[in-house]
């Protein structure tokens, strides 16, 4: 076998296995939920488990249950991934038709509904599809293709040893007879499922789709014709219409309401109180009216005419100016300590010179450009439900102990997702719209989010406010380093009081930045959640890359050296650090040998880019180059960033360059297309994007408030350079990695290009002249 | 009752008149191909066709459209400029969520049709009404060009 099979014999779907993975602050972010309070016993008994062994119901590879073939020949893959833009419905039946030796062109792809058990975690984000499931698909495909070379030989009479399955038919090699796969189907499929640890598994060299890039998206043709059905577009027969009004302020209720002008409304049909859920908000809606309509205009309207009297509940008060002088204030005391290397305190006290910054980045809201909808149907003493899901078993459950039903008894079709980042891992409005059908006696309801509901009750990134200060020696370069970082948790949403930033967000660039600096310190002082934090793509790297970077290039420039040498300086030469020794017991859920930090993986992003940029040209005047590399969910990315910033103090962007280290690549098109969608996400996060709070309430309404990035702002040029990889060593994930190093090479070329440092975000007008 | 003219076919909806065209289209008639995002024509994933000039649907009330040629995604393709926008896109892999990119290409068939070459300029002008959230603008752009024939540049 020319891969490793990884953790093979590992048993699948253990729940014990995420409650030990939770306890040591290490859990996979959609587990969080189903693994609170577990007793110390089951810690001690479970030895640590990584990658897919280590998320809920982790990992499936049979075949009979991901792959069918029909008497014609068509190949049907399942895909248990949800497709939210990065191509999983193209990249996961890619791997499983690779080894099935199928044509692409007879296969098709079946979604598969939330059913963990049967078909492994499908908890889609933390960029782990591809990096948790190509050696489980892998092994499906093989399977299914040893079991098609066995019912042919038994066809022929002949060993096995002399047929070979080609491009979807078995070849009989000494007399050249041949089979399709159609008629071989039936024979196979009632064949026993040969050993995981027999598998002859491809020689990546003979790969014909992996890693080759030339197969279409699976799904652009109905993308491009309206075709393409997402959650919001659901219809069943008889559905009904709702939207909800929900608390403006997170922890407040209905307190009395009057729906008579409401249901006056053309079309408007019913009135529905959802109950919300004392404490913290998990995955329960958070309560308020539901108007049920003939259709979403209706119910909107009639949303529009209630009467509501709101008790704010304790977060009343919320002002994000307020919020922020808070978060300064805890960043300028000492805080609990997480990490301690060397003596900061003696190291920073003799040095030649001292310097310090803080940096802050607001609340982000999602904005899919699909707000969130669900339907549910009740009959017959079940439910089902259909909807853009991240994390479709979390659907399931939610959506059952909410009616008292067991999740047998509950189906979770998934759609399309129209984006996700995070967003659509958390099934409130799944929730909602079983409250609501169930109060209509099953019939069908679909619940639309409408944008300002996205925009005021949204799962938010943090707001955070992140001090670093720093004692460099007489070349300016750091020998004491100290990083505070202050941010509500994203588990206050889950546990009452949390107010220190988990493992896993320290675990996202605060305590894992693997600098060759002998005296480290990294606190983390206390902060109170105000509002629903969750997870947004990229997570806590975005404000943790962001401070880390610009700081280096500060440092930088106070030494009068060059920004890239600087950095590739304090990283330091190539070696891989144990993320153990940097206080990382998260490593984005993955094994500390398997995925060590590298250092050497991390120059090289820097390298690249800056070679492709060409790193050190002369620019015209108001043109500026900005580097910034970061480390997360085990890939290494760096970008150059080139900005234009006119004596107005308007900035365009006329090229990035992005360097990225995954390892080895399934599909590289969907790589260059994950890397340069999130560099414009990250140009929005850098420019533009802003949720802020004042007497409770989001502030921010629609796109002329929460403005994203448009084309006219996006770079005119996005070069994505993918570093080679090799399928016999671990992959790392992509759909998030490209954010965080963006706005701090934003900000580095608008220092290089007007001297001006940007240390607190959006930037909006603060170039102006 | 009013008469609507979508896709060359017509239909006759019994809603309140201030309606707008999306939901009439997406709820009370099925084409669901036109995509909801702001509902107040901040970022174009509604738009249609009506007389050939791009409408964000969500703004138009239906009383305004009865018996004017509305086109919508489902129907763009049978377009000459429709369909090269669509083979463009489909080549240069442009979709990555794709929710956005119905109204995306209506945007940029209604540009082709005033413009049939237009300049990076006039691109940015008239698809900035779109937001795509994925951030897949620099293959937009590209799939513009491919499909009025000029080079696509660098994706």
């Amino acid at each position: 076998m020319n891969a490793p099979v990884r953790a093979m014999n590992a048993p699948v779907t253990i729940a014990n296995v995420s409650r030990r993975r939770f306890l040591q602050g290490a859990s996979a972010l959609g587990g969080l939920v189903l693994v609170v309070g577990t007793s110390s016993a089951v810690r001690a008994a479970d030895p640590p488990k990584y990658g897919a062994d280590g998320m809920p119901n982790g990992w499936v590879d049979d075949p009979l249950t991901f792959v069918s073939i029909a008497g014609d020949g068509t190949v049907t893959i399942v895909c248990h991934r949800a497709e939210m833009g990065q191509g999983v419905r193209t990249g996961m039946p890619m791997i499983v038709a690779e080894e099935l030796e199928a044509d692409w062109k007879r296969v098709r792809v079946r979604q598969a509904t939330g059913d963990e058990k049967r078909y492994g975690n499908q908890d889609t984000d933390g960029s782990r599809s591809t990096r948790h499931f190509f050696d489980p698909m892998r092994q499906c495909g093989a399977a299914a293709r040893t079991m098609l070379e066995a019912a042919a030989a038994a066809r022929w009479k002949v060993p096995v040893s002399e047929v070979e399955a080609k491009n979807h038919e078995v070849v009989h090699r000494p007399t050249g007879r041949r089979l399709g796969y159609g008629a071989l189907a039936k024979a196979a499929a009632a064949l026993p499922v040969p050993a995981r640890e027999s598998l002859k598994l491809k020689d990546p060299s003979k790969f014909r789709y992996v890693g080759k890039g030339n197969l279409k998206l699976l799904d652009g043709p109905d993308m491009v014709s309206g075709k393409a059905q997402y959650g919001i577009d659901v219809r069943l027969p008889g559905m009904l219409y709702a939207v909800v009004a929900r608390p403006p302020v997170y922890g407040g209720k209905v307190a009395s309401y009057d729906a008579e002008a409401a249901l006056k409304v053309p079309g408007v049909m019913r009135v529905v109180e959802i109950e919300g859920s004392p404490g913290p908000a998990e995955f329960n809606p958070l309560g308020g009216i539901a108007v049920v309509a003939r259709n979403t205009w209706a119910a909107t309207q009639g949303r529009n005419a209630l009467k509501i009297q709101w008790d704010d509940g304790p977060n009343a008060a919320y002002d994000s100016v307020a919020f922020k002088a808070t978060l300064e204030e805890a960043a300028r005391k000492p805080g609990k300590v997480v990490r301690n290397d060397g003596n900061y305190d003696t190291a920073v006290a003799g040095a030649a010179r001292r310097h310090q910054a803080e940096y802050y980045i607001p609340h982000l809201a999602h904005a899919t450009m699909e707000p969130p909808a669900a339907t549910v149907r009740i009959e017959a003493g079940k439910c089902e439900v259909w909807g853009c899901f991240q994390s479709p078993q979390a659907a399931r459950d939610r959506v059952a102990k909410r009616l008292g039903m067991s999740s047998a008894d509950v189906t979770v079709n998934v759609t399309l997702l129209g984006g996700g980042f995070g967003r659509k891992s958390k099934p409130d409005y799944a929730v909602e719209a079983a409250v609501v059908s169930k109060a209509v006696d099953g019939k069908p309801v679909k619940v639309t989010w409408t944008r300002d509901d996205d925009l005021h009750h949204d799962y938010f990134h943090t707001v955070s406010v992140e001090r670093l200060e720093a004692g460099v020696d007489t070349a300016g370069r750091p020998l004491a380093w100290m990083h505070r970082s202050v941010a509500p948790t994203i588990f206050s949403t889950f546990v009452a009081g949390a107010n220190h930033e988990a493992p896993l967000e320290l675990g996202m660039g605060v305590i894992n930045v693997p600098f060759a600096i002998p005296n480290v310190r990294i606190e983390n002082p206390e902060a109170t959640a105000h509002t629903r934090i969750g997870w947004f793509r990229s997570v806590s790297n975005i404000p943790h890359a962001f401070a880390v970077q610009s700081f280096v290039a500060e440092l930088a420039a106070a030494a009068g050296r060059d920004q890239k040498e600087f950095l590739l300086d304090v990283i330091g030469p190539a070696r891989q650090v144990s993320p153990q020794t940097l206080g990382d017991t998260w490593n984005h859920g993955e094994s500390p040998e398997l995925y060590p930090v590298d250092t050497g993986r991390l120059r090289r992003v820097v390298e690249t880019a800056a070679q492709a940029a060409g790193w050190g040209r002369t620019l015209p005047k108001g043109r500026g180059l900005g580097i910034a590399a970061h480390y997360s969910f085990v890939s290494y990315v760096a970008a150059v960033v080139e900005v234009a910033v006119d004596d107005q103090g308007q900035v365009t962007i006329p090229r990035v360059d992005v360097a990225v280290d995954c390892g080895a690549t399934v599909n590289p098109d969907r790589v260059r297309a994950q890397m340069q969608g999130a560099c414009v996400m990250g140009v929005g996060v850098a420019m533009k994007e802003q949720i802020s709070f004042k007497d409770g309430r989001a502030v921010q309404n629609n796109f002329d408030g929460y403005e994203v990035t448009r084309m006219a702002g996006a770079p005119r040029e996005i070069r994505v350079h993918i570093l080679p990889g090799d399928f016999s060593q671990p992959l790392g994930g992509v759909g998030e990695p490209g954010v965080p190093p963006i706005p701090p090479a934003l900000c580095n070329a608008i220092f290089a290009a007007t001297g001006k440092r940007i240390r607190r975000l959006p930037i909006r007008d603060q170039l102006k002249a | 009752m009013i008469q609507l003219d979508i896709n060359g076919k017509r239909h006759n909806v019994d809603v309140p008149g201030e309606t707008p065209l999306l939901w009439t289209l997406r709820d009370e008639m099925g084409f669901t191909g036109t995509k909801f995002g702001c509902g107040m024509a901040l970022c174009g994933a509604c738009t249609v066709h009506v007389d050939g000039q791009p409408v964000r649907s969500c703004l138009a009330p239906i009383a305004s459209l009865a018996n004017r040629k509305i086109t919508t995604i489902e129907a763009i393709g049978s377009d000459r400029i429709g369909k090269a926008l669509q083979a463009a896109w489909v080549d240069l892999g442009v979709p990555q969520c794709g929710y956005c990119q119905s109204g995306q290409i209506m945007s940029a068939a209604a540009l082709l049709r005033r413009k049939p070459k237009p300049t990076d300029a006039e691109i940015d002008e008239a698809m900035s009404g779109n937001i795509c959230r994925c951030g897949t603008y620099v293959r937009i752009r590209a799939a513009i060009k491919q499909a009025t024939g000029q080079n696509g540049g660098a994706r």
